[in-house]
């Protein structure tokens, strides 16, 4: 379990990044925190693993105050995935995906049978091993960042916009791939985007804030579009443009869901199960 | 041409005393300007005042330098090792601003990054920083390689032994060869140095060579 204690981070300068958080993640959790830049929704982040120290307040995990934890073995005990920039650009990527178990003191060998593991868990084929991350694509770039998290098997695993940089088509393939992964191994998962749609998707609890760290709303995303707690918060969902206001138009015999400004969203479930090879996104009245 | 090969043996000479002066000049600024850009690098004031203090220490004439240092250190005017200090300023002189750069031009996000993993800061700069820095570093030690070695001639003029001798010589007996000699096995010398540097970059930095294969 991670904990926020009123939570205060303030800049050298004056600038107040965060005034008074208070947050409890269950282990094996998956929390987003979502908000526009200055929402300080990466500095929280980064108190996890001690890449920021808060001014005033606690962080805990499992009961024990991170500031009495050494920041070194804290940091490689937890995974932390970026953007794509964040992998080491001289290393090959096997040796990015053992960065940590290096560290932490692992064998050589016994580390890189793992990553083998990972490349496959991650969907990365065998032979880009060898490779720099220049010479993969954003993707696959974004693949091995995901799989360097998982190396240490950390019990909790700390994910900074890790798929900001890559295209919409990519984003939502990792997107579902970090689903399935979650599935399977239980992590207690940290998650900073903007993009509300990706922290409904990935989220079991999602708390959006407004700049300074205060916390409009947290919950399922269930909750938070069944139950916008104010204007700002449904205004960042979209509530207040309509577009999470769907009715249904009949089109060609089927049921058409679309949203309040007329823009079709899909196509009723039961509908398309018979018929394969259609996607849900595709049907647009003509 | 018979000169040449009848003083191979005096060439070799002052080839090897050449190389004696000009390599712990080079080794010596490189060594330096990495503590020393760092410390310019943590502080706005001090880079600008080192990155000024170089450009000015370039600017001195080398040979007023090589008569002056051993008034100030204490060695005899026709010391090797006053070439071989007054070059490690030289050297100093383009290299830490080359380093300043070559340290700034490590993204902060892999530094970040790095940090997140959990190297420690002194793992984080021999393992991640330096080598990423090195291509910088490798094309200002390049610019000293080839500046020291004909620099080094310099000490010709005051009798200090090295290929600069040859010319001297040269002039004074008036044998074309031996001028010729020495212009041709000084430029050997540093375009050798230079080719050593860019192979072993090669050696040590093998993701530079990589060209970059973008795959869908």
């Amino acid at each position: 379990m991670i904990g926020f204690e009123n939570v205060r981070k303030e800049y050298p300068g004056g600038t107040l990044a965060v005034q008074d958080f208070n947050l409890e993640i269950a282990s094996h959790e998956s929390v987003v925190l979502v908000g526009s830049s200055g929402s300080g929704k990466t500095t929280l982040m980064r108190m996890i693993n001690r890449m920021v120290d808060p001014t005033s307040g606690r962080v805990h995990i499992d009961g024990d105050d991170v500031a009495s934890l050494d920041p070194v073995q804290l940091r490689r005990s937890i995974g932390y995935v970026m953007q794509a920039s964040g992998l080491l650009p001289h290393r090959t990527v096997l040796d990015n995906i053992t960065t940590v178990p290096v560290l932490r003191g692992t064998a050589k060998r016994e580390a890189r049978e793992r990553a083998h593991e990972l490349m496959e868990t991650v969907g990365l084929e065998a032979a880009l091993a060898g490779r720099y991350p220049s010479q993969l694509s954003g993707g696959q770039q974004q693949r091995v960042g995901v799989a360097r998290g998982l190396a240490a098997d950390p019990n909790i695993l700390l994910m900074d916009e890790p798929f900001g940089a890559v295209d919409p088509i990519v984003r939502h393939e990792l997107q579902r791939e970090l689903q399935r992964l979650q599935h399977e191994l239980r992590k207690t998962i940290v998650f900073v985007t903007h993009d509300i749609d990706e922290a409904f998707l990935l989220g079991d609890r999602v708390v959006i804030l407004k700049p300074g760290g205060i916390i409009a709303q947290v919950g399922t995303p269930q909750e938070i579009l069944a139950d916008p707690a104010d204007d700002f918060v449904a205004s960042f969902v979209g509530a207040d443009r309509g577009a999470r206001t769907l009715h249904i138009e009949r089109v060609d015999g089927r049921d058409v869901v679309v949203d309040a400004d007329g823009r079709p969203a899909g196509v009723l479930a039961a509908q398309t199960a018979g018929r394969a090879g259609d996607g849900p996104m595709g049907e647009r009245p003509s | 041409m018979n000169w040449v090969l009848e003083n191979l043996e005096v060439i070799g000479g002052y080839t090897g005393a050449h190389l004696l002066q000009a390599l712990p000049p080079i080794l010596v600024a490189f060594l330096l300007s990495l503590p020393l850009a760092k410390l310019a690098n943590a502080r706005g004031w001090l880079r600008t005042s080192v990155t000024t203090t170089s450009s000015l220490m370039y600017a001195i004439p080398s040979l007023p330098l090589f008569v002056l240092l051993p008034g100030l250190i204490g060695t005899s005017v026709r010391s090797p090792v006053n070439i071989s200090i007054a070059l490690s300023l030289y050297g100093l002189a383009l290299m830490v601003p080359t380093a300043s750069d070559a340290f700034r031009s490590v993204s902060r996000d892999v530094l970040g990054s790095a940090t997140a993993q959990g190297y420690a800061p002194a793992a984080r700069f021999l393992r991640v920083e330096l080598p990423l820095a090195g291509p910088v570093l490798l094309a200002g030690v390049r610019v000293v390689a080839v500046s020291t070695i004909s620099l080094v001639t310099v000490g010709g003029v005051l009798g200090v032994p090295s290929l600069g001798m040859l010319f001297v010589d040269g002039v004074r007996r008036g044998i074309v060869a031996e001028i010729a000699a020495g212009v041709v096995v000084t430029a050997a010398l540093a375009l050798l140095t230079d080719a050593l540097l860019v192979l072993l970059g090669r050696a040590v930095m093998p993701w530079t060579r990589q060209r970059e294969v973008r795959r869908a």
